[in-house]
């Protein structure tokens, strides 16, 4: 993999929109993710399903785990991945240990002291805070005092990718690079030929089975527009999701990491923040907790059409060779 | 994850094996070898989002586009022997060829118009010129030599126009070589690493399949007196198919391995045996009286048509089987990083 700086197609494209074309664009816009915070609630599956008006694509139940949306597709732009492992996380203390409760105790105290409150009382009153309310030990506990089971969300989307391969392979240019540096499909000139599926390295735009043309994220292009930022980004209520210019983003991204790592979190790493990566960086990159395919994502992603140009000298000779290998069958004999 | 009791004890009544394995364990499919298949590569350990494939597979039809593939290559390599034919004085073979050309372009065409979600729209693949789109380049190549191929058959059908036939004849065969191996750029420049991985050989193999598939329909249907060319066109290209297949297969790693799985086995395993089968038999038939080798060189024919239609279907099943098992995107590209880090690499987190 050889960085060619200044290669179109592959590299570090610091103004993309620069390089599509566009005099005077806005900076870069994209998503950073910080999946450390994201709480699996999918207001931004729902938000980004109610202001792009896409169909339902299925309502299963996947029985492995509260995942049942299973990924990114034609009518799913935002996808939150659940998983469970048995991995320590640092410095959580969720509190849901009750050992050493007894329930038959507390249920006498009940009403004689503020943290346990009578039937009655619904709310504490202002300047009463229940001293020692969520009381109990972390269970189980590991002897440096993590938990042993941890769940870890993340809401994956389209990468916005500087080198993108879909947009590279489209051949009606439906697929197109805006001024705010993110791919676009253009739904009234796609053909629906499918090419761009299997080029995505991420897998993330797909074909609708029932009107044959291809969706994805547009990073809500008509927001953008007029200055608001995408609904999923708008829904978020913990700021897992969060919007701006790529800039930006990135530098926020490079404090936080740099907090987990001091907290303790040594798994969490950025994913497609770096313009030297396989396809120039993402428009919409990621703090994951863990290696990227086990939340699904592809561990070192390379746009296809790096290998373009190897690829037709490759074709050229072959069909060098089946001219020459034709011309060699009609030497011989002629009758 | 509702069955089971949270106690003073620890959880009761869980169901094993419900919660994601993560690190070594995680992703590990049981596979199912076909009989005495040997693994190419030995199985890497991986993890993965509960064993959902990465990419999103190919949506295309099996029948519209293996097939589009496969009558791109019949028709490329056709154009060369109408040209060989006409310039050596072959009527016959060149009529052959001529008409094999044109129909089989035009089947490929339907095929990849019937593909398309939105078939009206085809006409959008010519709305840019764009390079970085083999699909794009294909059609503008197909758009300049589909023509050609009609205007020669025609011309030598009906025998009128002869100079324009004649110069159309060599027009197509000059676009043919490109038609027969730009399909294989056109499946490797995707993320499918059972197509991507085998960019550098694909185009051989491809163009030797449509040399024997062209090799095929002559045998078949052109005089016998005029079939030398074509057998020997069927040897080379079988020589030139197989071999550059198995150098793909070795030099792929991991990408390899679903060519040597499940359906795609079958069919290049039957591939193999016809094309290779049938270029004997129509050396052999060559050989013999004229009589007996009518029958031979339809055999033979059959034989290498059929077994150039199973190539494009074995590789192109070998591609979506690859897309569909997260292993083959993630293992390659896991060694990847870490070979990289070995070596240093800075951007690697
Ligand atoms: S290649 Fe995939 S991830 Fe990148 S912009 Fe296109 S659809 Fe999005
Ligand atoms: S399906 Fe549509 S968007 Fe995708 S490559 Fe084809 S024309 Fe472009």
């Amino acid at each position: 993999m050889t960085d060619d700086t200044g290669n179109l197609l592959f590299g570090p494209q610091p103004d993309v929109a620069g390089a599509a074309g566009y005099r005077g664009a806005p900076p870069r816009m994209g998503f950073f993710t910080d999946t450390s915070v994201c709480i699996g609630c999918k207001a931004c599956e729902v938000a980004c399903k109610e202001w792009n008006a896409i169909p339902e694509d299925g309502l299963e139940l996947t029985g492995m785990s509260y995942d049942n949306t299973q990924g990114l597709g034609a009518s799913t732009w935002r996808h939150v991945a659940f998983i469970e492992q048995r991995k320590p996380l640092g410095g959580q203390e969720p509190g849901v240990g009750h050992e050493d409760v007894d329930v038959f105790a507390a249920a006498g105290q009940l009403g004689t002291s503020p943290s346990s409150p009578d039937p009655g009382t619904t709310v504490a009153e202002v300047g009463s805070a229940p001293a020692g309310a969520p009381a109990g030990a972390i269970s189980p506990v590991a002897p440096d005092g993590r938990t042993e089971l941890r769940w870890l969300m993340s809401s994956d989307v389209c990468k916005h990718c500087t080198h993108a391969a879909c947009l590279d392979v489209c051949p009606t240019g439906s697929l197109f690079r805006t001024e705010f540096g993110t791919v676009v499909v253009q739904e009234d000139i796609c053909n629906g030929c499918g090419y761009c599926v299997p080029a995505c390295p991420y897998g993330v735009i797909d074909q609708r089975p029932d009107d044959g043309r291809a969706w994805k994220c547009t990073l809500c292009y008509d927001r953008l527009g007029v200055g608001m930022e995408p609904a999923c980004a708008k829904a978020c209520p913990t700021d897992s999701i969060q919007f701006g210019p790529l800039d930006e983003l990135r530098d926020r991204a490079a404090v936080g990491v740099a907090r987990l790592h001091a907290a303790g979190v040594t798994d969490a790493r950025l994913y497609g923040e770096d313009p030297g990566d396989g396809v120039g960086g993402d428009g919409a990159f990621f703090l994951l907790l863990d290696e990227p395919e086990v939340y699904g994502l592809p561990p070192d992603p390379v746009v296809t059409t790096r290998d373009m140009p190897d690829m037709w000298r490759h074709a050229v000779a072959a069909a060098a060779s089946l001219a020459g290998l034709a011309a060699l069958s009609f030497v011989r004999r002629p009758r | 994850m509702t069955e089971s009791d949270v106690t003073r004890d620890g959880v009761k009544g869980a169901r094993p094996g419900r919660e994601a394995v993560t690190g070594e364990q995680a992703g590990r499919r049981r596979r199912r070898r076909g009989r005495g298949e040997k693994a190419m590569v030995p199985d890497a350990e991986f993890s993965s989002y509960y064993g959902k494939p990465i990419l999103n597979k190919p949506t295309w039809k099996p029948l519209d586009i293996a097939g589009y593939l496969y009558l791109g290559g019949l028709a490329g390599a056709s154009s060369l022997l109408a040209a060989g034919a006409q310039a050596t004085s072959r009527p016959g073979l060149a009529r052959t060829a001529k008409l094999g050309a044109s129909g089989a372009i035009s089947l490929s065409l339907a095929a990849l118009v019937h593909d398309l979600g939105r078939p009206a729209r085809f006409i959008n693949m010519l709305r840019v010129f764009k390079p970085t789109s083999p699909m794009n380049l294909g059609s503008w190549l197909l758009a300049g030599y589909a023509p050609l191929t009609m205007a020669a058959a025609a011309a030598d059908v009906t025998g009128r126009y002869r100079v324009a036939g004649a110069t159309a004849t060599v027009g197509a065969a000059a676009l043919g070589p490109a038609v027969a191996t730009y399909t294989a750029v056109l499946i490797s420049d995707t993320a499918v690493p059972s197509w991507h991985e085998g960019y550098r050989e694909l185009p051989f193999v491809f163009a030797g399949s449509g040399a024997t598939a062209a090799a095929g329909l002559a045998l078949a249907c052109a005089p016998v007196r005029e079939s030398g060319p074509a057998r020997r066109m069927a040897a080379l290209g079988a020589a030139l198919e197989l071999g550059s297949f198995q150098l793909m297969k070795r030099r792929m790693g991991l990408a390899a391995e679903p060519y040597g799985l499940g359906k795609p086995r079958g069919l290049l395993r039957a591939a193999e045996a016809l094309t290779a089968g049938g270029a004997a038999l129509a050396a052999c038939a060559g050989r013999e009286s004229v009589a007996g080798g009518r029958a031979r060189l339809l055999a033979a024919g059959a034989a290498l048509l059929s077994g150039s239609a199973a190539l494009r279907f074995g590789v192109f099943h070998a591609g979506v089987a690859s897309a569909e098992d997260p292993r083959y995107t993630v293992v390659p590209q896991r060694e990847r990083l870490e070979a990289g880090e070995r070596s240093g690499r800075s951007d690697v987190l």
